[in-house]
Parts: C-alpha cells; structure tokens; sequence
C-alpha cells in the first residue's frame, strides 16, 4: 500500500491491499473479486476522508463514551466447572475437548 | 373481550393489576396475532409454548402478591439478546443454532420482573445495516405500506415492525448508530436508546462496544420509560455499566416543559431533506414553544462528520468483536484444506456482504501504517462531536431534530450502494458517539401516509428531561394512526 507522509493512500486501495486486508480479516476473496472490492472499499474510504477537514490539533483521542474511571475488582474465581455448558455447541466434539483442524504439522 | 393486543403495555399491566384479564389470556391474544403475520418475517425464532407457560407461571405469582414491573406482559426480544436455551444469531448464518446456556443481563432483569418472551426478533446481520435487509433470515416487512412492500428500518426492524403490528407489547431492541430510533421513525413506534452504559451490554452480541447501547421500542412514550426501567441497572459483568439509580421514569412522563430550553441545531437542516420532514420538525418547534418550552436556536459545527468518523470506528471495533467466530467453539464450521483455510471458509460462506465489508474496513483503518490516518483521527473528531454537546448544553437543557432523514422506503432500493443506506443513520449517530440519550417519538404521517418520527436528545444521565420532552411532544403530536392489517 503506498502511503503518504499525512498516512491516507494517495491512490485508495488496489487488489493486491484488498488481498492483504482480506487475509487480516481471515476472509477468503476470489482474485476475480478483488478489483470489485477494491472499488467499493475506496468508495466508502474516500467518502471517509472528509475527516481530514476537521481541525484536531491538540485534540484528545475519546476513548471512552462516558467519563469513567476503569472499575477493579477483586481477583477471584467467581464461575467455572461448566464443561459440559461451555462445550454444548461445539461444531466438533469428543471426550470433553474441542476438535479443531491439525494447528501444528 | 375486546382485542387484548390493542393495548398499551401500561394498560395491560393495569388490566391485569384489575383482574380483568390474565396473563395467559393476554399471551394467548398475542400468540394468535404473530401467527397470523408470517408476511412480516418479525420473529427469526417463535417461543410461543415457553410464553404459554411463563404466563401461567405469572399469574400464579401474581395470586400470591408477586407482582414485577412487567408481570405477565408479553414482550419481543431482539435476536441481539443471548437467552438460556433459545436459540441466539443475531440475523447470522454464522452463529449456526447457536443456543446459549446463559442470559443476557437485560433480558435477565425483564425476566425478574416477570416478562413473557414471546419469541426472538429479526434484525440486520449483527446488528449492521438500515434496513433489515443484511438479515440472513430475509428481510423484515414494514407493517406500514404504500403500493409495495417498504422496509421497518434497521437494525431493529424486527422489534419496530412487531410492536408497530400489535404483535407484542414492547420489545428489546439496540443501537449502535441508530439501530432503535430510526426504526421506530419508520413504524410509527417509540424507541429510546439511553446514556450509555445505563444498560448492561453483558450476554449481548457485541458490534463496537463504545457505541452499542440496549433500549426499548414502544407504542409510547411511557411504556418505554415502563421497559428501559427494567432494562436498566448497574451489572459488575460489564465494565462499561454506570453504577447509578435508575429513576422512575415514567413518573417524568407527562410532566411539565415549561421553561424547559429546547435547542434547535441549524446544521440538522439539510440539503435536499424532505419538505415533509422539515415541516413536521418546524411543527415539533411549534408544539413545544405551545407546552411552553423555550426555543432556542443552537449550532452543533461537526454534525457532517460524525458519519464518516462512525465508519472508522464502528467496523473497526467490528473487526475486532467478530474476530472471535472461527468455527471452532460454537455456530458455523466450513472444513477447509487446513485451519487457515477452515477459518476462511467459515467466515467468508458465515458472514454476510455488508458484514464482511465492514470486517474489511476495519482490519484497513487498524492495520499498521493507517491506525493514526484513520482510527485516531476518528477518535478525535468523536472529541469534537462531544464538545459540540458540551457548548450546546450552555444554552439548552434538550435538542429537538427529526430522527431519520426519510420515510420508510421501498423493499431493495438502497441495498446496492452502502454510503446512501448510511445516511439514514445521519440525525442518530451523533448521540451514539457522544453516548447521550435520544429518543424517537412518531409525530405525523407524510404526504404518503407513512410515520414520521422526531427526536429529543438530552444531557448525559438526564433521560428525565429526555422523557418530559417526549411525552410533550406525544401529546401536542396526538399520533394514532395504525398501519391497515393487510398481512392477516
């Protein structure tokens, strides 16, 4: 992805970022596609670039939608022994465990 | 008898409070309206038999001087809500037949209050979309109609069309950038989505959790103050829940607005909105300057870029939130070549087009080299929206616009071009990023007999202001139009 110096894409999105962007979103894209999404993405993207007229000089990021402080709590077990429950809509399942794909050849 | 699912929520409670009728036989009436609207595609899951007995269950405590805020009242909950054994996916193929083992904290204090669950309402794919029409369950059908079948709105058009139907005597809903509002403007409905964090997000299904809020739709203003009462309340499972009272306020409803001071923003009047939706906001002005509130005129400066900051912020909390369906714990698995493949499979066929669209804005405006161009920048311009309120709240105590930019619309126009659907979202979205309360009140009928609705948006933690606004402006409105029964 070309960038320039103030971060947004001179030239928007091309196949090959959607592709990227596609494979950081663990979404599988046809090649065929690509051009397609790439003009839908850059359609929503430059109609997202008007933020770039807004004046945030020294302006705080809000991070929080209501002014509070992070709550603590004691760290304790409060819940558990609910195998059985946390299993129950498994798309695979054997003996108390999960069954997923081989992650390690 | 006379038909039981005419009524208020507020009326049937005091109908049953009376003895007039039971809980059961309020259940019944409304189990037979919902089977006779299968047009309106309303509910994704129907749980009309555990309704049956939830209400006998009702009106044995009941018997016994066991009476909740919501005894007995059959009500909808937007498939958004996790409920203990019903089956939850959030209008996605992806969650499968997902059944939770658990309830969401919401639906949880309704259910301590003795609410009836009629069924699980439609909504767009994970809450994302205007219209109802991103649903892998199909699209909601507008009880309301002209010539064609029109959408409800979204995301909660499922819980807006049943309430607007008589199909149940409120509903759950949610909104993010206008999920409530804009629906309940679409069906003639009342919806509130309060401060956020005076509901618990805990047990629902998250889209970006800096914006989403629970709230209630309504046939008025004080069945939903009634609703979001019990909706309400401080939860320790979500760090994000105010611990604060939650007052009574349907007690505010009906109250006085004199010398109340009503902010008119001047950047809400839009090129090409309407007429009718002008005419109607300027005969909201009129109506509240008659109750004897104070108008005055207020400039919220950043009002055109609270959208274009919504979508880097929402997709981008989106991509992260939906990066937990993989296939492997729970809902839908698509076997792939190997696991990489398993999980692009699986989220490629789960996931719908706006869904994925949005998962992909998001991973861009968060991945490496644009965070600061996009996602930081939005952050601040998010500050700029709340400083806006902040000056406004100088001059005024409420603000009064039209909740959505137009009347329902036809089935199918828009689905094509994703920025014309997010406009809809352009008077809403601003209380969504600022987290203050707002509330959607039908006001009128436009030239085509279709509801219009006007919205009052108030300080943060004020949704008492927010409900004497409303109930005003219910009043002076006299709505009481009902869409013609056609889908009988």
């Amino acid at each position: 992805m070309s960038q320039p110096e103030n971060g947004a894409p001179e030239n928007g999105v091309s196949a090959d970022d959607v592709r990227k962007i596609a494979r950081l979103s663990r979404l599988h894209v046809e090649d065929a596609q690509c051009g397609n999404l790439a003009d839908e993405l850059n359609g929503i993207l430059g109609w997202i670039e008007q933020l770039g007229e807004v004046d945030v000089e020294g302006v705080e990021p809000m991070t929080s939608a209501v002014d509070m402080s992070a709550p603590m709590r004691a760290d304790e077990i409060t819940d558990g022994g609910k195998r059985d429950d946390v299993l129950k809509n498994a798309p695979k399942k054997d003996d108390g465990f999960f069954v997923v794909p081989r992650s390690v050849e | 008898m006379s038909d039981l699912t005419k009524l208020t929520l507020e009326a049937a409670l005091g109908g049953m409070e009376k003895g007039e009728f039971s809980s059961v036989e309020l259940t019944q009436a409304h189990i037979n309206a919902c089977a006779d609207a299968g047009k309106l595609n309303a509910f994704i899951t129907d749980t009309h038999e555990l309704a049956l007995e939830q209400a006998k269950a009702s009106d044995a405590r009941r018997a016994k001087g066991t009476v909740g805020l919501l005894e007995g009242a059959p009500l909808g909950v937007k498939d958004l809500f996790c409920t203990d054994g019903v089956k939850t996916c959030a209008g996605s193929k992806i969650l499968g037949d997902f059944e939770p083992t658990y309830e969401s904290s919401v639906t949880a204090n309704m259910k301590a209050d003795g609410m009836v669950m009629l069924g699980k309402l439609n909504l767009d794919e994970f809450a994302m979309g205007s219209s109802n029409e991103t649903s892998a369950y199909g699209p909601v059908i507008n009880p309301w109609r002209k010539d064609e079948d029109l959408v409800p709105g979204g995301s909660s058009g499922g819980s807006a069309a049943a309430v607007a139907a008589d199909l149940c005597l409120g509903a759950t809903a949610t909104d993010t950038g206008g999920s409530i509002r804009q629906p309940a403007s679409f069906t003639g409905t009342v919806g509130i989505k309060p401060t956020y964090g005076r509901c618990s997000r805990w047990g629902t299904v998250a889209f970006a959790s800096s914006l989403d809020q629970a709230g209630p739709i309504a046939k008025t203003v004080k069945d939903a103050a009634i609703l979001l009462e019990s909706m309400s309340g401080y939860d320790a499972k979500d760090s994000t829940s105010l611990n604060v009272d939650v007052p009574k306020w349907s007690n505010s409803c009906g109250q006085s607005v004199k010398g109340l001071r009503i902010g008119i923003p001047k950047e809400y009047r839009m090129d090409g909105m309407p007429e009718d939706i002008q005419a109607l906001w300027d005969r909201g002005i009129e109506w509240m300057k008659d109750a004897g509130a104070e108008i005055v005129p207020i400039t919220l400066p950043h009002t055109k870029y609270a959208l274009p900051a919504y979508y880097v912020v929402a997709p981008a909390e989106a991509s992260s939130n939906l990066a937990r369906y993989d296939g492997m714990r729970y809902g839908l698995r698509v076997d792939g070549k190997d696991l990489n493949d398993t999980y692009d499979r699986t989220r490629t066929e789960g996931f719908g087009d706006e869904v994925r669209r949005r998962i992909m804005i998001g991973t861009y405006v968060l991945s490496a080299g644009y965070y600061d161009a996009y996602y930081l920048r939005a952050q601040k311009v998010r500050t700029r929206i709340v400083q806006d309120f902040e000056n406004a709240w100088q001059s005024c105590d409420a603000i009064l616009t039209p909740t959505a930019p137009s009347a329902p619309f036809a089935v199918g126009r828009k689905v094509t071009d994703p920025i014309q659907m997010y406009l809809n979202d352009i008077f809403t979205v601003t209380t969504n990023l600022a987290g203050l309360p707002g509330i959607s009140v039908p006001a009128g009928l436009n030239a085509d007999g279709l509801p219009l609705g006007l919205q009052i948006i108030g300080r943060a933690l004020d949704e008492d202001t927010v409900f004497k606004a409303a109930s005003a402006l219910e009043d002076a409105a006299g709505f009481t139009a009902k869409p013609e029964a056609w889908w009988t």
